[in-house]
């Protein structure tokens, strides 16, 4: 979130979509009301289903899944048309001025550089037009026509209402009302904020869909702002602290980067990843890569991290392309991956198309589970008839089932979704022998590091030169690790208390640069327990910490003009009054600066305004276009049937052949969650268990009736991939939905069956699931994908 | 006064008005109102570890915490000092006890041999000591140094490492430290789904 939970009940508007908060954070839900109630505040919910979030709204507009970008690029030309634009904000803080290369050309569903063969975008047209020092030229008054205004204004066109409700099934007089809701907004005294989740995520082209709806809170004004932002309201309790610490295929903690092997040296990584200036008088923040990632290296290697041996740099792996887990299963399925160790994932159940998962463990001589629950995935061994069918004794997996602690057993911080650090205590010694996570890792790396030193073997330095100097070394304490996230002076050993303090030639150490503060000479700033709130604006800067630097709202430099008057009087989070800056909230900017200096909000961009026009960052092009999910109900395009799906998907060979038609699979279906339910724990807590003991698959009266299917009925729900076992649950939250001249009905299924379940065994709706998802991110398609459903005899 | 003194002198309280109100005082009590539950419990503070609203528990415990008088949980509830939450904690939060206490928690390690159908149990000591050695092995035998253009690489890519979203940070820089100083790439977190 750019902004944080309590701070939802300065919104105007809330539109929820891609998410089901009222179901899934329910008391973080407690925030949108607080909101209607006491600031007067419209609830609008997006979704296929009318879903809990939706039985509260103000107005719900049903959407087909997957046409997302469609309705919100209507949105946008909606705006543009209409002129409900904060144009102040728009000039002086997005790139709507800058100019494009006249080579960017966008076609028939299509951008310019696209490779066919490749599958794939040489970006080379991707970019500004510079001037001779390199800077991005603009145009003020927005009038030439290579400007991103005019080409996005171009790009919108062709989204009117009759196209987008063609595609999106949505209703016109609906996506009337909240297209005006939306776009009462544009005014300085009013903002919205949009509350999403798996529901934007879980698509092949999930970060297009964010990035469609970040355009219209920038065109709003409605970012930087109390009650605003682009606010990702995340599963897991630590999944925030997880991508932090860069546990991802290409990542470092703090959003530093895996050395690739474009990157032969430290300097040559360093000079790839730290921006030059896009704009004159740019803080271009990033242009500290090179002190962030120093520190990082001494954090790792210690005394080993020299200027000799480049800080180490050598000894990190380097990347020839993404390796996620979704590409590691499928090497695993063609036999060539040895070992995988699971740490706290029923990765069995939660990644798509289970049966290719079940072949693929299978192939491996070792798995290791680190687990605090019982498992399918440590079990995929075990034959389970009709929920797991194994050969069992041609399996010839190593399997080593190792227990974990569980939250309660140890302490340390995690991550919300506000980006608040908070330190939680130990109440109790875990059951059994069970460890923590970090005592099992380091119970492998002293083992390993001692075979080594015995028996010698390839490239054993980094192994040995890990800085592993923890008091003890078996049972690191969470205290001696977060003090290293923190960071601190090398020779002194004290404390940082910010990351500007750290440096590049050695003298500092800190793993995770956006930490810095968090534990300071001043102690533990994470367990504050200061719940005053001054402004009642519901900044609590005396509650636990947020990164970075106990800012609460980020890019707040946007919630006043370029002279530091806050648009909104009601609204000030920073003004510059007397000749200094002052406010409610940390700043995040260069509080040093004058107004003037300081104008340019999004620090971490290299020219200092939010992106209309993204560049080379994302792999489908610079604006989001529509683009069908994988498996179309509709199987076609109605904007360019020549690029139905997007061209950049990432195909495993083979996969073609498990994605089913229309023909054969005529009903879209999607997935999602209840308050009972947490994915694959719940199933073994009692309370939750009995609470919510049933799977089913949620259909509406019309298909139900169609099929000759009662509520209740036992059902098999097939796709190209497998089929499960379930019962019909037929409900008025569904409706048939009309579009491009048929009727499309949506079938849901909510993720959690579980056929280890501690009450009631299910089928794993992941059996019937795609492995295609975003080209970014390798996130799969939950959410739009291609069933047939019959009656079935149980 | 703090928290547990206050429910103590509540519950004191209960009790005299509830005899009171009977109009006779006996010689003898022969039935005792039940003591709230929460009082001689230990207060711990945390955070639900399911969604990222991040909501404050208090946990309660007893037993003293001595050797033969180990903690156990045994109610949880939301924390009303906290300012997201205020105390409140939704249906699936409110039973968080029954994770505590599952009775499918994982209590010692075990090993499934190639082709078994069933779990031993090993010791720690020993499950270390095989696992580091088919890591070993794997690692000697397929740990690319340099890739075709000769630069250094030292990627180890037929071990990956699927990592938890649920863990807190301090095990999450054990784990990054970890993997990457073995030359792990292929490694993933929950986060994608």
């Amino acid at each position: 979130m750019t902004n944080h939970w309590i701070d939802i009940k300065n919104s105007n508007v809330v539109i929820i979509m891609g998410g089901n908060a009222a179901e899934a954070h329910p008391v973080g839900f407690g925030w949108v009301t607080e909101a209607m109630q006491h600031n007067n505040a419209k609830l609008i919910v997006v979704d296929p289903r009318f879903n809990r979030s939706a039985s509260l709204a103000d107005h719900y507009a049903p959407i087909r899944s997957g046409t997302d970008i469609a309705f919100l690029l209507g949105v946008i030309r909606y705006l543009i048309s209409t002129n409900q634009v904060n144009f102040d904000y728009v000039k002086a803080y997005t790139n709507a001025s800058y100019l494009v290369r006249d080579d960017f050309d966008f076609h028939d569903g299509l951008f310019s550089g696209f490779d066919e063969a490749k599958g794939e975008y040489n970006k080379e047209s991707w970019f500004y037009q510079l001037d001779e020092d390199g800077y991005a030229k603009v145009d003020e008054t927005l009038e030439h026509p290579r400007c991103v205004w005019n080409l996005l204004k171009q790009h919108v066109e062709r989204y009117d209402f009759a196209t987008v409700t063609n595609i999106t099934g949505t209703p016109i007089a609906d996506y009337q009302v909240v297209c005006d809701a939306i776009a009462s907004t544009h005014t300085k005294d009013r903002v919205a904020t949009f509350m999403y989740a798996l529901g934007w995520t879980h698509h092949s082209k999930g970060a297009q869909n964010i990035r469609s709806m970040a355009m219209i809170q920038l065109l709003l004004g409605n970012i930087g702002q109390l009650g605003g932002g682009v606010n990702a309201l995340r599963g897991h309790a630590n999944v925030q602290g997880s991508t932090d610490m860069g546990l991802l295929a290409q990542s470092l903690p703090g959003y530093l980067k895996l050395p690739n092997d474009k990157e032969p040296t430290l300097a040559a990584h360093l000079a790839a990843n730290t921006p030059k200036p896009l704009r004159p008088g740019q803080t271009n923040y990033w242009q500290n890569y090179p002190k962030f990632y120093v520190s990082l290296l001494k954090a790792f290697w210690g005394e080993h991290a020299t200027p000799e041996n480049e800080f180490g740099y050598q000894w990190l792996p380097k990347w020839d392309q993404m390796y996620d887990f979704g590409k590691h299963l499928d090497m695993m399925y063609r036999g060539k991956v040895n070992g995988c160790i699971v740490q706290g994932v029923n990765a069995i159940n939660s990644m798509p198309n289970r049966n290719k998962n079940i072949k693929a463990l299978s192939n491996l001589k070792y798995l290791v589970v680190l687990d605090n629950l019982s498992s399918e995935t440590a079990t995929f061994w075990q034959n389970e008839p009709g929920f797991n069918e194994v050969d069992t004794a041609s399996i010839q997996t190593e399997v080593f089932r190792l227990p974990a602690t569980v939250f309660a057993e140890e302490e340390g911080s995690i991550v919300n979704s506000g980006r608040w650090m908070q330190w939680h205590y130990k109440g109790a010694n875990p059951p059994g022998e069970a460890m923590s996570d970090s005592e099992i890792v380091s119970g492998l790396l002293l083992e390993l590091r001692r075979l080594y030193r015995e028996e010698g073997g390839k490239l054993p330095e980094p192994i040995e030169a890990i800085n592993w100097n923890y008091t003890d070394p078996h049972n690191p304490s969470s205290i001696e690790l977060t003090k290293e996230l923190n960071g601190y002076d090398v020779a002194t050993k004290r404390q940082i208390s910010s990351f500007a303090e750290l440096k590049a030639d050695g003298s500092t150490a800190s793993a995770c640069w956006i930490y810095a503060g968090s534990w300071t000479e001043a102690g533990n700033q994470m367990a504050r327990r200061d719940n005053h709130d001054p402004s009642g604006k519901g900044i609590t800067p005396g509650w636990a910490f947020a990164w970075p630097l106990n800012r609460r709202v980020l890019y707040n430099r946007a919630s006043c003009d370029v002279n530091g008057k806050p648009w909104d009087e009601h609204r000030k989070i920073v003004e510059w009054k007397d000749g200094k800056w002052e406010g409610i909230d940390v700043p995040d900017f260069n509080a040093k600066l004058n107004p003037q200096e300081s104008a340019h909000p999004f620090i971490m961009q290299a020219e200092g305004v939010g992106r209309f026009f993204a560049l080379k960052l994302l792999k489908e092009g610079p604006f989001p276009e529509h683009y069908e999910p994988v498996e179309s109900p509709i199987g076609t395009n109605p904007l360019h049937p020549n690029v139905v799906h997007s061209p950049v998907l990432r195909w495993f060979e083979g996969v073609k052949d498990t994605i089913g038609t229309k023909e054969e699979y005529p009903y879209a279906c999607t997935t999602y969650s209840l308050t009972e339910h947490f994915n694959f724990w719940t199933t073994h807590c009692r309370l939750a268990a009995i609470a919510m003991p049933e799977t089913f698959v949620e259909m509406n009266e019309q298909l139900a009736a169609e099929k000759g299917i009662k509520n209740g009925d036992w059902v098999k729900v097939s796709s190209k991939r497998g089929h499960i076992l379930t019962k019909a649950l037929v409900t008025k939250r569904m409706r048939p939905l009309q579009v491009n001249g048929q009727t499309v009905h949506t079938l849901g299924i909510p993720r959690h069956g579980s056929h280890n379940a501690l009450t009631r065994k299910a089928y794993s709706c992941n059996v019937l699931t795609t492995e295609m998802g975003d080209a970014n991110t390798g996130v799969p398609e939950y959410k739009a994908f291609l069933v047939n459903v019959e009656k079935a005899e149980v | 006064m703090n928290r547990r003194q206050f429910f103590k002198l509540c519950a004191a309280g209960a009790a005299t008005s509830a005899i009171s109100a009977l109009g006779l005082m006996s010689e003898k009590a022969y039935a005792a109102v039940r003591e709230f539950k929460l009082i001689g419990a230990k207060e711990t503070r945390n955070n639900c570890p399911y969604c990222s609203v991040g909501c404050g528990l208090l946990m309660y415990s007893q037993g003293s915490g001595g050797k033969n008088s180990e903690h156990a949980i045994f109610h949880i509830e939301g924390d009303a000092d906290h300012p997201v939450n205020r105390g409140a904690l939704c249906s699936k939060g409110a039973g968080l006890v029954d994770y505590v206490n599952s009775p499918h928690r994982l209590q010692y390690p075990e090993y499934r041999a190639p082709g078994s159908n069933k779990w031993e149990r090993i010791s720690w000591h020993d499950a270390f000591k095989r696992i580091a050695r088919l890591m070993k092995d794997d690692r000697d035998a397929n740990l690319i140094e340099k890739n075709a253009d000769g630069v250094t690489v030292n990627r180890w890519l037929t071990t990956g490492m699927m990592t938890s979203s649920g863990m807190a940070n301090e095990s999450g820089l054990a784990t990054q430290k970890f993997a990457r100083a073995l030359g792990l790439v292929a490694i993933d977190t929950i986060a994608r789904n």
